[in-house]
Parts: C-alpha cells; structure tokens; sequence
C-alpha cells in the first residue's frame, strides 16, 4: 500500500527520457571515463587525463581560452547595443528583429562556416569589394580574427536572446522610476538595466562560452587546419591517430576545466534564472 | 494671493488621435493637497505624466514657479513620483532604493545616511533599511516608494494612484498617514485617484476631471454639497439624477410635480438635471410627501437601509435609518435646500457616465 502511494502513477511518462538520458549521457560518459582511465594495454593509468600538460596540448587549450573568452567578450559587447535598440522598438518589430536574428540559426551550421571561408579567403568576397574601394586585401584567412569571426557569427544569438529576456522583463515604470529619481540615460544603464541583466548575461555566457572553448569544425574549416583548438586534437586523437584512450583522456580534462569556469561564473548568483543552463 | 507654483497653461494632449487632455488650465499652490479625481481615461494621469515630464503636451506649457519646463526631462524637475505599482529597484535593498536619488545628487554619505534613516522613521519603516523590496508587502511597498520621493525633498510630490493596489482598510491607514507626511515635509501634493471617498477625505482641493476636461474645482465640502453638473454629482458620492423643468425662480417641476427649491437665474420653463442625494430624502406616509411610490428593494448597509422606491418609470435610491417593507407604499420628502439644479450639459463631454467601472 505504501508502495503504491509513493509511485506517481504518471510517472512512467517520463520514462523515454530517463532511457535518453541513461543512452545518450550516462553511458557515453561512463564510456569516456573509461577508456580516459586506462591506458592501450588496459591497466589502469592517470596518463591520458595528465596529457594535457604536454605542451602541445597546453598551447592547443590556451588557445581555445583565447578563443572563448574573446569570442565571449565580443558577444556581449555587440548584445547590448542590439537589445537597447531592439527595447525602443514596439512588439511588432521587436518579433521581426528576433526574427532575422535567428534565421540563419535555421540554416545548416557547417554551410554557415563554409559561406564565411568563401567571404575571407584571400579572393574571397570581402578582398573583392576592398579592392573596388581601393583598400589593400586583408590576410584574415586561415588566421586566429577567422575563427574568432566564426564563432562570433555562430554563438552570438545565444548570449542576444537571454539578455534580451532579461531586459525585455524590466517594468518601464521602474526605468521612469530612475529618471524621476534624477537619472540620466546612462546611469540608468549602469545602475537598473545592466544589473537586472544580469541573469541573462550569465546564461548567455554558459552558452557562449562553452561552446566556443570546445568547438572543432569552425576551426578547422576556418583556422585552414594549421590552427588547432583543443577540440581539434581530440577529434585527431579519436579519428586520425586512433587513441581512443588519450582522446578521452583530453575530453575529460576540458570538461572539468569547462565545469570549474562556469561554476565561477555562476558562483554569485543565487536567485537568477541563468543558472537553470546546469 | 496665494503663491502659485505650478500653471498649466492651455495643455492638450492626443494619443492615437484620440483627444485626452482638452486645453486644460490649472494653477496649484504652494503647499496644497491637490487631488485629479475621475473616471479611468478621463486625463488625470496623464495630466501628472505631463507635470512629472514624462509626457510632452502637444499644445500648451507647463510653468514652475512662472519658469516654462515644458520640454525639461523628468530627472530635470524638482518633482518627484510615487508610482502605483511602486517601482521600487527589485536589485537593491530598501536604503539603496530610498538612497538612489541622493547618491546621483552626490551627497554625503553622512547627509545620506541621516536622510534615509529620517524618511525610514517618516513613513514607519524602521529596521527594514537591509530588506529586500520582494520580501515586503504591497503597503510596506508603497511607503519604501514615498520615502524613496520624498528624501529628495521635491518641490512637488506627484502621487499616481498610490494606494490603488491595497486593500481597504489598509488604504485607510494610508491615507491618515499620508496627511501626516504632508504635514511633516510641507511639500505640495498632487494626488491622483478614482476613488471618490479618497479624494473627499485628504484634499484641500479636488479637480474633477471627465474625457480630459475639468469639470469642477473646489474643496471637498464645496464639491460635494453643490456639485455643478450631473457628471460631478453623480461621481462624487451616490446621487439621484433626474431631468426637471425649471418652472420659475425656485420652483422646479420633477415628474410633473412642482417641488421648491432655492435656485435663481434660470430660464422660464428650462430643462434641468436635479440632483438629490440619497441620504437628502426622507420616508413619510404614502400622501404626507411631494412623489409618491413603491418600495422595490432594502437592502442593510450597516449605518442605515438602502432603499429603492419607484416613483413612475425612475427608481429613487433613499438611505434611511428606519426599514419600510418591500411592496409598501410611501412617500417621499425633501427640504428645498437639499435640491440642486444644474444647466444640462452643452456637450457630450459633460454628459454623465455610468459608474461602470
């Protein structure tokens, strides 16, 4: 009888998601910790998990930290222009910003890439046009600013949309509250709109970040395969070299490196919205 | 002559095309408790976003202290707001809130430190200076947000409906205490409000407004007792509202019965709206009144009987102290004193509106 009682009898609706979680995070994890854990011959070693000091690898995961973090930083300086303006617009043009803003999010991503490989190759369309302006070309392929262009592109509507969020609640009474109290446009960015953003900001940032720090294709298709992010050499281990242990062992690693920095990022907050990412 | 220290002068405003203020003309005093009193859209808030500078007149100027500020932003004005949903900063603390317009002033942290505890201590908010605003309530609220105007010892304090959000008896509270804090800071209130009896209660002065004309001004006593058109009577308190035809100079005729009264300087057989307060008539023996009718309905409203009685096709609303049956005959009596005649309305505007809200 008690049994019975503690049973939610619609609880086994939720039963395809604990089967997709248990196939397609728990066992894979399990999988990867596995072979980070062993070594080739199947003896038990901290090797492939230490193996990101190799510098190498080290060079490869500061890189990627460039990568992130700039790309980071980027995102939420071009997010709040955007989301100030799009607060001035009524609803109908707001939904029609938003709109064009993830429409190429509807696009395939490795079409996406490839379409910025044709714009900054070195006669590609933007020297194109800079030579009709008279402007000397620009070497921007195959270099770290191609990435960074990339991952901007690719990641910048996942930091817009929560800062959008955030903002978008804020009451217009509260902002006309400040104004009333003596405040001028930007005091009232720096005092009520920015830290009321900051939910937002935060999630924006898990989403950016992360991302960014593990990304492999945008490098690849735009770093010309001489630049590699830490993701780059995972993905040899695993297919080119075929060490499926060292791989692993590098996935591991980047993973608890990616955990300790969003657990900094998210230390602070302690009722915001941006944490439910986790 | 009292001190002037603000004048609308001819403001209109239009929203969508739509008229909300009508060449509106206000002068309020120094040190007044001024109350905007009307219906929801009539122009009042709008009338206080104008004199808070968060709208701009299309037509007309707004003078402060004989100084034109009609195009001066709101963090340009000495005047501050209470908003009716509060507006309190949800990111900081009560002090923050209640510091916020202090510290863009850049004063002291001693002047502001005193500042805060003395508006803390004002609206009875002591100890709650670390709190959260989420963590209070509507009316704990609603002062944090008058001491937050008030530290910045504002020439004039514009309050939007403050107390529309509380319950009942908590804005009874509020109100006793508002009059207390107007007396205290001695700043000039402009108060803005649909609530009759709160307008009656705390002004020196009422405006009342309807589709963005004043109706009437005057005092409480003076609003209420000699209201000056069906709109204003029938607003201001419950009224019996009928049409008449003014016979002669004191002598109106309401449902074909000549009835005194004490009006002069109407035209000879001029239709008129009479007004006549429910706690005005009086119940007599079915023959011993000037109408005659049949009570309808009682209904026991604490202090007294609310009593309907048909007289023809209009059903007279009588507050009486003393029940009569439903279904019973009576009559009905008044003292010529108690009858005001007003001029019909030339316009729509001034027509009554149904209290439908």
């Amino acid at each position: 009888m008690n049994k019975l009682k503690s049973v939610n009898p619609r609880s086994w609706l939720s039963s395809p998601y604990v089967l997709w979680v248990i196939g397609f995070t728990l066992i894979p994890m399990i999988v990867i910790f596995r072979y980070a854990l062993t070594g080739r011959d199947g003896g038990f070693t901290l090797d492939n998990i230490l193996a990101i000091a190799d510098p190498i690898h080290m060079k490869a995961m500061i890189f990627s930290l460039e990568i992130a973090l700039g790309c980071t930083f980027v995102c939420i300086l071009l997010s709040y222009p955007l989301v100030m303006a799009l607060r001035r617009l009524n609803m109908g043009k707001q939904g029609f910003m938003i709109f064009v803003l993830i429409l190429p999010m509807w696009m395939n991503f490795i079409l996406r890439i490839l379409a910025w490989q044709m714009i900054l190759s070195s006669n590609g369309i933007l020297n194109f046009l800079l030579q009709k302006v008279g402007i000397e070309p620009l070497a921007i392929a195959n270099t770290g600013t191609a990435i960074m262009i990339g991952v901007v592109y690719d990641y910048l509507p996942f930091m817009v949309l929560p800062i959008f969020n955030a903002i978008s609640e804020i009451d217009e009474d509260i902002i006309e509250a400040a104004k009333d109290l003596g405040a001028g446009s930007l005091t009232i960015f720096r005092k009520i709109i920015f830290p009321l953003s900051v939910p937002g900001l935060l999630s924006g940032i898990v989403m950016v970040f992360v991302p960014s720090m593990t990304s492999f294709v945008i490098s690849d298709i735009l770093g010309g395969g001489k630049l590699q992010l830490i993701g780059n050499i995972i993905e040899q281990e695993f297919t080119k070299s075929v060490n499926w242990n060292l791989g692993s062992g590098l996935s591991v690693s980047l993973m608890i490196f990616v955990l300790i920095s969003m657990a900094f990022t998210t230390k602070n907050e302690v009722e915001g919205k941006g944490s439910a990412i986790w | 002559m009292k001190d002037v220290i603000l004048e609308l002068d001819s403001i209109s405003k239009s929203f969508d095309g739509k008229k909300i203020l009508n060449n509106m003309n206000l002068e309020i005093k120094r040190n007044e408790f001024i109350t905007l009193l009307g219906p929801s859209g009539c122009g009042k808030s709008t009338t206080l976003r104008i004199i808070g500078g968060f709208e701009k007149p299309d037509e007309g100027r707004v003078l402060f202290e004989g100084k034109d500020i009609t195009g001066l932003s709101p963090d340009k004005r000495n005047v501050n707001t209470v908003f009716q949903k509060y507006s309190l900063f949800p990111h900081m603390n009560v002090e923050e809130n209640i510091a916020f317009g202090l510290k863009l002033k850049k004063k002291s942290a001693q002047y502001i430190k005193d500042k805060v505890a003395y508006a803390l201590k004002l609206v009875n908010m002591d100890g709650y200076g670390k709190r959260k605003p989420t963590s209070l309530s509507g009316g704990q609220q609603q002062r944090v947000a008058i001491a937050r105007a008030i530290v910045n010892e504002p020439e004039i304090l514009l309050l939007d409906e403050p107390l529309g959000a509380l319950d009942l008896k908590l804005r009874h509270g509020m109100q006793r205490e508002l009059i207390k804090i107007k007396k205290e800071v001695g700043i000039t209130f402009v108060y803005v409000t649909h609530d009759q009896e709160e307008a009656l209660t705390m002004s020196d002065r009422i405006i009342v407004m309807n589709k963005g004309i004043i109706q009437q001004m005057g005092t409480s006593k003076s609003i209420y007792d000699e209201p000056q058109n069906a709109f204003v009577a029938d607003f201001i308190g419950d009224s019996n509202i009928i049409d008449g035809i003014m016979r002669e100079d004191c002598l109106v005729e309401i449902q074909n019965v000549p009835i005194l009264c004490v009006d002069t300087g109407f035209g000879k057989d001029e239709p008129v709206d009479v007004v006549i307060r429910p706690e005005d008539l009086v119940i007599v023996g079915e023959n011993e009144g000037f109408l005659s009718g049949r009570v309808i309905s009682i209904i026991f409203k604490g202090a007294y009987y609310e009593i309907k009685v048909q007289v023809g096709d209009y059903d007279w609303s009588v507050q009486s102290v003393n029940p009569a049956p439903i279904g019973d005959m009576v009559g009905l009596t008044i003292l010529p004193d108690n009858i005001q005649i007003m001029h019909k309305p030339h316009s729509k505007d001034a027509e009554v509106i149904k209290e439908d809200e």
